[in-house]
């Protein structure tokens, strides 16, 4: 009796854990091939690597907010976090020619410049949630509203350009490749890494994945929620601030439209590779996924004239919504219960 | 059977109702009646099986067997609070009112006045108003319940169910969180309703005021129907006496001599946080000490205060020698003190995971090398719980919330020995858990006290408190009323000190 009970279950819930871990890999694997049969050229070197550097930005970004979700916060702010820095960047930069030329050195303080904004913005967010004690969601919502109007004010209503010596020394970072790949792929590919290691295999990220599940439980197990919470906040600013500094030479600009909506795709690239959006399980494997599978989508129609461009966030919204109808299982649990 | 001037039959009454969940009978056939205008009282220890009889009174639960009559006709209650619509009001013990919204609003919540469509404010306040000044609550309509204290928010909940026309309000322990103050002004309300006809089913550990408010005591104890007589013919020690009277037989382990020479691990004086006082004890190595008294009575925040849990307002600790003052939870752990919770699945087991991460998660640190998570000892150390503590699961990868009560408890005891501590605190070892395992438990308890590690058990179900400790503190209202050794920890003596009768006798 006992025996049949147990293989009973075992049946019952393997095709559930599969489909929750490859899930966002079939539906990457789906779209390429939806690409393919569309146009031949889509699985072309030239338009993957395309591909996976567009991903990059939000890919990096998304590892973070993985984090920050995963101990049960959100951070809306990462967009308008990108664009501030980019802004900040660009106006040291541009001064910093003065007294250390247009070469490396410049790119480096910027590019410091870059990592300490990041790391700082994050601090406040997660200070404010943590020991101001307001939720996530209203500080990181006026945050957003901040950065915003703070890299408006630094353009004056216009557009930071960066010098154009400086582009010269800077624009490698983007633009050149290293063992075939381009550079912001390698970024992505060592954060998503150290991400996966993080989250893992570190007490570190046992802890968020407590304290996302319960917090009281965290607390009454020893675990500094605070301090922990804190720390999602400050790695999601360092990803932005990587994040930005792989986005500077792209455009060689800033202005009040960088960065619009990337907290969303951020978000959305965390819940489609399977993360629980109020806490307490994360997917790093997952977030990159789901980051691969919104530039997929822009990319195809793209590479289509059925559907327009102009649909992008339409196709994204409805993936959105349908990955996470299945990821609630709904449909899985009303199939076992009949059987 | 009691005069009613109001009818010349019960308002409601339960005849030979028994109920199981599952296979484990909770009432064994038990009658119970309520007259109009009557306050009756419902005693019996945690488990007796008072909760489920009311339970059953306001159509919560379907009997499993016996009939309910309502006015004399049998009836069957409709379940999920439909009975109100018969006058039949179950107030929870913990209330049931919108925060955010005013007074006005709970008590018409769901059955709002309206004219062409729109709020009829002004009539539902006329109205509120008139029922606040009825029961003599000085209170505006529009006051947010948030702003209330939680006698207000009691009375707020009885004109609601006044509001409703209840003819029969069933009270879960409504005095437990009450001021002796606040007690009184609600006494007078349920004198005014009971004077109005209403009849009041009160359920209180609180014997002196079953004494002093009901008509009528009906005593339950395992489930089991004892005595219902009026208030009169019992004194407070036959009360306490009924609701215990039970033998003791070697379901607790053999318990250790106590060494009252052993080295005191942790003492405390004049200890205070915001719900406790004056609290002063000494813990040796090697002893079991129980803590007893009424849900409420400060138990659990005087422990979580002392591992850094809660804040302390005054007094000190000293742990093997050396004063301390924990800020935290990791703080008190490497001292070699753990505090585990009573409540499990709130603040204890992470349910929607797995074993493992739940075993290490106190001790975290000792399972990392380098940063990295020891994933080979983090398991060693999941088939060692699993052994040491006979937990028993068909899958070693079962979530903790398709785990049995008794297994999530061992799992639990387990993950808080992973920290090696030198003192537990365990609450309420073995709350909503069966027979067996609790046997198990307390042998457990015994085994670490033997092995010399000091054990402090509070817990509301005096036969454990008086089958595994060696010495037992009882406390009420936030501080010590008694201490009882040996031989002269019973029963009797324990709901004496809880229920503040031997109190000028309590000179600790």
């Amino acid at each position: 009796m006992s025996e049949t009970v147990t293989t009973q279950t075992a049946s019952n819930r393997l095709p559930a854990i599969d489909f929750k871990t490859l899930g966002p890999a079939i539906a990457l694997l789906l779209l390429c091939i939806i690409g393919f049969s569309l146009n031949p050229a889509f699985v072309s070197e030239g338009n993957l690597t395309n591909l996976l550097t567009r991903s990059a930005f939000i890919g990096i970004i998304a590892v973070g907010a993985t984090f920050v979700i995963t101990a049960g916060g959100i951070d809306l702010s990462v967009g308008s976090m990108a664009a501030v820095i980019a802004g900040v960047m660009i106006i040291i930069m541009n001064n910093a020619v003065g007294s250390f030329g247009t070469g490396i050195a410049t790119v480096l303080i910027g590019c410091g410049c870059s990592i300490i904004l990041g790391i700082g913005a994050g601090w406040i967010n997660g200070f404010l949630t943590t020991k101001g004690k307001i939720e996530a969601f209203i500080v990181t919502l006026g945050t957003m509203g901040i950065y915003r109007s703070l890299v408006t004010y630094f353009a004056d209503g216009g557009t930071l350009s960066l010098d154009f010596g400086i582009r010269t020394t800077y624009r490698p970072v983007y633009y050149d490749s290293f063992f075939g790949l381009p550079i912001p792929v390698w970024v992505f590919i060592v954060v998503a890494i150290a991400g996966w290691i993080l989250l893992n295999r570190t007490a570190f990220g046992r802890y968020c994945t407590a304290i996302g599940s319960n917090e009281a439980v965290a607390k009454y197990s020893a675990i500094k929620v605070d301090r922990i919470k804190t720390w999602t906040y400050v790695i999601q600013g360092l990803c932005v601030a990587l994040a930005t500094i792989i986005y500077v030479p792209r455009l060689g600009s800033a202005s009040s439209s960088t960065g619009v909506l990337w907290e969303l795709e951020a978000i959305a690239a965390v819940i489609i590779g399977g993360t629980v959006l109020k806490g307490g399980y994360g997917r790093i494997g997952g977030t990159i996924l789901g980051a691969l599978i919104l530039t997929t989508i822009g990319n195809i129609l793209n590479f289509t004239d059925m559907i327009s461009n102009y649909l992008n966030g339409t196709m994204q919204g409805l993936i959105i919504i349908v990955a996470v109808w299945l990821q609630r299982g709904e449909w899985g649990r009303r199939r076992n219960s009949k059987s | 059977m009691p005069e009613s001037p109001f009818s010349n039959a019960p308002v409601l009454a339960a005849e030979r109702v028994s109920k199981s969940f599952g296979n484990v009978p909770v009432l064994f056939s038990v009658s119970f009646d309520i007259w109009p205008g009557e306050v009756h009282a419902l005693i019996g220890e945690n488990g007796a099986g008072k909760s489920t009889l009311m339970k059953i009174l306001s159509g919560f639960h379907p009997a499993t067997s016996g009939t309910i009559r309502l006015d004399g006709v049998v009836v069957e209650l409709p379940p999920d609070g439909l009975a109100e619509a018969l006058g039949i009001v179950l107030i929870h013990q913990e209330l049931n009112l919108a925060e955010q919204m005013t007074v006005e609003e709970n008590i018409f919540l769901g059955r709002e006045l309206s004219q062409n469509g729109f709020l009829n404010r002004s009539e539902m306040a006329e109205r509120v108003r008139a029922m606040l000044a009825e029961v003599g609550l000085d209170l505006s309509p529009h006051t947010r319940i948030a702003d209330l204290s939680i006698a207000q928010k009691q009375m707020v909940e009885i004109v609601k169910a006044m509001s409703r026309n209840a003819r029969v309000l069933i009270m879960d322990e409504p005095t437990a969180v009450l001021t002796e103050a606040e007690t009184e002004l609600f006494f007078k309300q349920v004198r005014r309703l009971k004077d109005r006809g209403t009849a009041i089913i009160f359920v209180s550990h609180k014997l002196h005021e079953v004494s002093e408010i009901a008509d009528r005591v009906t005593i339950l104890r395992d489930g089991q129907w004892i005595a219902t007589k009026p208030t009169g013919e019992f004194t407070l020690d036959t009360m306490a006496q009924m609701m215990v009277g039970r033998e003791l037989s070697d379901f607790y382990p053999p318990m250790n001599e106590a060494d009252f020479d052993a080295e005191v691990v942790l003492k405390v004086r004049d200890f205070a946080t915001k719900s406790v006082r004056d609290i002063s004890f000494d813990l040796r190595k090697g002893e079991v000490l129980g803590f007893s008294g009424l849900i409420g009575s400060g138990r659990t925040d005087l422990f979580e205060a002392i591992c850094g849990l809660q804040e302390r307002i005054a007094g000190s600790v000293s742990l093997f020698g050396s004063d301390v003052n924990f800020k935290s939870v990791d703080q008190a752990r490497d001292a070699g003190i753990v505090y585990l919770t009573k409540d499990r699945k709130e603040k204890g087991l992470l349910v929607e995971q797995g074993m493992g991460p739940n075993l290490t998660l106190l001790a975290l640190p000792k399972f990392t090398h380098h940063f990295m998570l020891d994933g080979a000892s983090e398991l060693r150390a999941l088939q060692r719980g699993i052994r040491r503590f006979d937990i028993r699961t068909r899958d070693p990868n079962i979530r903790v919330s398709q785990m049995s009560g008794g297994n999530q408890q061992k799992l639990l005891l387990a993950k808080v020995m992973e920290a090696d501590p030198k003192i537990v605190i365990i609450d309420e070892p073995t709350r909503g858990i069966d027979v067996g395992t609790k046997q198990q438990i307390y042998h457990f308890i015994a085994a670490l006290a033997a092995e010399g590690m000091s054990v402090v058990v509070i817990s509301s179900e005096m036969p454990e408190i008086i089958g595994i400790c060696h010495r037992v503190f009882v406390m009420r209202s936030g501080r010590i009323t008694g201490e009882l050794t040996g031989n002269a920890i019973s029963e009797n003596e324990i709901v004496r000190f809880a229920a503040g009768l031997n109190e000028e006798r309590a000179n600790v």
